[in-house]
């Protein structure tokens, strides 16, 4: 840049038109961890215990596993969204890229691990 | 930025920020609500990925992670870990409800808005003590 009037210089650099996209989608996975959560904590307080074979068969059951994994996938996605917006907040320079690419592996690492366990739960039965 | 040799910058005028402005619950549910957030995304996810995948690896490792979080050490780090999250995790919740409401263009009034977030603070709080009064009367 450099060259040029001040209003060639900006042309062609205004809205992409997608400047809602991203709220937009933290606002629906919003929703979706308002209802998912509200279903996690109030199912594992009315476990009659926390001990292993309960937890086991409560993740284990098909609805809770489904549900389950809903809620691992739409968490994620909504952090990933959010703590974008921290990091492009209070993170300036070439760190943001990094910080950025770290908040990307820690997404998709937990959410793996995490649904790698689920599913070991759900697919290959008690460990008794 | 001007680039341009023959205008000189000048410091442009600044839009007041933080430093300006009193201090107030509606400032306070903000920044918390960034907060608890991040300490969901980070903290929060690692715990319920570790407490997952010791429940996928059997019982013995079942068992370990429960006594760890029970563990009456570093003045019950476990369960003050536990209910920090539960708090985070309602403030978070009831934080974005008032969002939602913000979304559609109500509750800006002063009024309303101040109260609105000295409610979500307040019911964060509650829910958090209902949770813990449950977990903790019912010996889990």
């Amino acid at each position: 840049m450099g060259t040029g009037t001040e209003l060639g210089r900006v042309r062609g650099l205004g809205s992409a038109k997608a400047g809602a996209h991203h709220w937009w989608l933290q606002r629906l996975t919003a929703l979706g961890n308002l209802l998912l959560t509200l279903w996690l904590v109030i199912s594992l307080l009315i476990l009659p215990s926390f001990d292993y074979d309960v937890v086991h068969a409560w993740v284990a059951s098909p609805i809770n596993t489904v549900l389950l994994a809903l809620l691992i996938i739409n968490v994620c996605w909504h952090f990933r969204l959010g703590l974008q917006v921290v990091i492009e907040d209070y993170v300036h320079g070439a760190s943001r890229l990094l910080v950025l690419g770290l908040l990307h592996i820690w997404t998709f690492g937990t959410g793996g691990f995490a649904l790698y366990a689920l599913l070991k739960i759900a697919f290959t039965g008690s460990a008794h | 930025m001007a680039q341009s040799g023959m205008t000189k910058a000048r410091p442009r005028p600044l839009s007041p920020h933080l430093g300006i402005y009193r201090w107030g619950p509606h400032m306070m549910v903000s920044i918390l609500n960034r907060m608890m957030g991040v300490g969901l995304a980070t903290l929060g996810m690692a715990l319920f990925t570790m407490g997952l995948m010791a429940l996928a690896l059997g019982p013995d490792a079942w068992a370990h992670f429960i006594g760890v979080m029970r563990a009456p050490v570093f003045l019950w780090l476990g369960r003050m870990l536990g209910m920090g999250l539960t708090f985070a995790l309602f403030l978070h919740m009831l934080a974005g409800i008032r969002h939602f409401v913000m979304d559609i263009g109500a509750g800006f009034e002063l009024k309303s808005n101040r109260t609105s977030a000295i409610l979500t603070l307040l019911g964060a709080a509650a829910l958090t003590l209902i949770v813990w009064a449950i977990i903790l009367l019912g010996r889990r």
